[in-house]
């Protein structure tokens, strides 16, 4: 996963990531048109595929709705580097299999504009841009496997049919 | 090692003799929820999983709170398309038109939750039902659809902070004041992932509509519940509800429980408090606000559109007229406290002071519809978030207040309190 970094601030919430006057519907690409506009209006016009979103702490804080990783994901976003995020967030975007990753290094360190390349399984960030890397929290073995099986549905349904064995 | 209500709770339902903070485990879960919202990508989700019917008809709730009565084509279809899983399912638990109420609100009244129950909802103020006794937390749609398959999900067992509520309360200070103060001086992720557990001598004075406002702002405070150890008030409460009190699971905090801190507040130093934009941490007393002119007040949602909150408003609010430059938005949260307050003749203090009462709805709290804000119009409302654009234009204001306040300054036309206008203490 490589792209293009934009950076943003402490508590990111889920009103700011897609605000509720576009809730009248489900479709990832009408998300999408709205990502991030109250903070940044521009965003979903700049954002290219692959790009990444960088930020300080508690990212995605406030609402429940799944439509805030949906719409980042629409929006071709690969991956959201955060000092911390809010746990609702957190577990939605695995569940969305929209990859997040803890790392309050590489938020200190990248730059808006900056070029990254992300490793899932290492957790291995590499700033192309300045020719450093960080290393992010593990992702928790439980997590992993949801991401193995795709996304929580799929996992459950692999252990609706073979109970013992997932 | 003794254990917290919260890990109890949490055991019981993992069929486990323990648990401990951070320890993963599968729960079952005793109630499931979504809203018009949420309840679509959960229902598209679940299809997909290609499993027929739901794990159990009694426990999957679904409440068209958010957008209703239908405020577009959209949303109308969006409900639709609920409405009609709704049926397909036979769900026991699926509300909405004229018997719905704003989910947090409508759930504890109907007795649907219960103390000592494990509640997933697709909606973050699920967290609400603490106050009972019960362990209750939001999720995401994804993870109400694969529950809606199992009965159950997944947790990790959270830490639990105890928060010491001590001392007198001053006048006018209610829930909101105490949960408003904590998450000021705590952040909005003062308690991330945390249970907060709310205790001290102060409690027993609360009524549950105060309690319900304390749990339903844990999550502002990024927690991912609150709880509130039940006792004679919960006991009273839900003895009105349930047809069956005497099967109910009451947990308790061990004495030796382990939290990861334990905050005390003296409440004798706590006013009244506001929440300046565009955070629920920004939290000043009342007495330090200022001159801050308001175009609307806001009187309702899942934190203070109870009985008790209306009965507050009306104390308020009786004799007086809002000011010509405020719309005064008053909005019951259920139909049951819709009507009692018709009975109670509040809604005849309320029109005489030019207030506009709205049907049950989550309305403009989410900026949805019945209220919202135009460029630089700033609102005090009774709401739980104040969020950029939360009631409307990215540049309205929102100030997050308790119900006396809220009506105290939408008759003096700025942010103020009820001494200010001469109300005594309602008691
Ligand atoms: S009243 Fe507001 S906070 Fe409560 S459920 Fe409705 S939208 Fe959410």
């Amino acid at each position: 996963m490589r792209g293009k970094c934009w950076k943003y601030g402490p508590d990111i919430n889920t009103d700011l990531i897609i605000p509720a006057r576009y809730l009248n519907t489900t479709d990832p690409q009408e998300l999408a048109k709205h990502c991030m506009e109250d903070v940044d209006q521009t965003f979903p016009v700049k954002v290219g595929k692959g790009d990444i979103i960088v930020a300080d702490k508690n990212f995605g804080c406030g609402s429940s709705r799944e439509h805030a990783p949906i719409a980042i994901k629409a929006s071709g976003v690969s991956c959201v580097i955060a000092k911390s995020f809010a746990r609702i967030f957190y577990r939605n975007a695995f569940n969305v299999g929209l990859l997040v990753i803890v790392c309050p290094e590489a938020f200190q360190d990248i730059a808006e504009g900056d070029e990254v390349e992300v490793t899932a399984e290492t957790g291995i960030i590499a700033n192309i841009t300045q020719g450093k890397s960080y290393t992010a929290d593990p992702i928790p073995p439980f997590m992993q496997e949801i991401l193995n099986h795709g996304g929580l549905m799929e996992y459950v349904a692999a252990k609706q049919s073979n109970p013992k064995g997932a | 090692m003794g254990m917290t209500i919260t890990e109890k709770i949490l055991a019981k339902h993992a069929g486990l003799p323990s648990v401990t903070p951070g320890q993963l485990i599968q729960s079952s879960v005793d109630i499931i929820l979504a809203n018009d919202i949420t309840a679509p990508l959960a229902i598209e989700q679940f299809r997909s999983s290609g499993t027929k019917t739901v794990c159990d008809s009694n426990k999957v709730v679904l409440v068209a709170d958010h957008f209703a009565p239908h405020k577009d084509i959209l949303s109308a279809e969006q409900c639709r398309f609920v409405r009609e899983f709704a049926h397909e399912q036979q769900l026991t638990h699926y509300y909405e038109g004229g018997e719905m109420g704003i989910e947090h609100a409508l759930l504890p009244e109907k007795g649907i939750v219960k103390p000592g129950y494990v509640v997933i909802g697709a909606d973050s103020h699920t967290c609400t039902y603490g106050a009972l006794g019960a362990f209750a937390t939001g999720v995401g749609s994804t993870d109400v659809a694969a529950a809606m398959v199992t009965g159950e999900t997944w947790f990790r067992v959270p830490e639990s902070i105890r928060f010491v509520f001590n001392g007198r309360l001053q006048p006018w200070v209610s829930g909101k004041d105490l949960i408003l103060y904590t998450i000021g001086a705590i952040g909005v992720d003062g308690a991330l992932y945390k249970a907060m557990e709310f205790t001290g001598e102060v409690m027993k004075y609360l009524t549950m509509a105060d309690r319900f406002t304390i749990t339903n702002m844990a999550i502002e405070a990024g927690a991912k519940s609150g709880i509130i150890v039940p006792d004679g008030v919960t006991k009273d409460y839900v003895q009105d509800k349930i047809a069956t009190p005497d099967q109910i699971a009451y947990y308790s905090s061990d004495t030796d429980a382990l939290y990861s801190d334990t905050i005390e507040y003296s409440v004798d130093q706590i006013e009244p408090q506001v929440a300046f934009p565009h955070s629920p941490e920004n939290t000043r007393a009342i007495s330090t606000v200022g001159s801050v002119p308001i175009n609307q007040a806001v009187i309702g949602s899942c934190t203070n559109g109870r009985l008790e909150d209306l009965k507050i408003a009306a104390h308020v609010l009786k004799g007086k007229k809002t000011a010509p430059s405020v719309r005064l938005i008053i909005i019951p949260a259920t139909p049951w406290i819709y009507q009692q307050a018709m009975r109670l003749g509040l809604f005849e203090i309320f029109m005489n002071a030019q207030a506009i009462i709205s049907p049950p709805t989550c309305g403009p709290c989410l900026g949805g519809h019945m209220g919202i804000l135009a460029r630089g119009e700033r609102a005090i409302t009774t709401t739980n978030r104040n969020f950029v654009g939360r009631m409307g234009h990215p540049e309205s204001e929102v100030y997050l207040a308790n119900p006396a306040v809220a009506a105290a300054s939408a008759v003096l036309g700025r942010i103020g309190s009820p001494q200010e206008i001469g109300v005594e203490e309602y008691s």
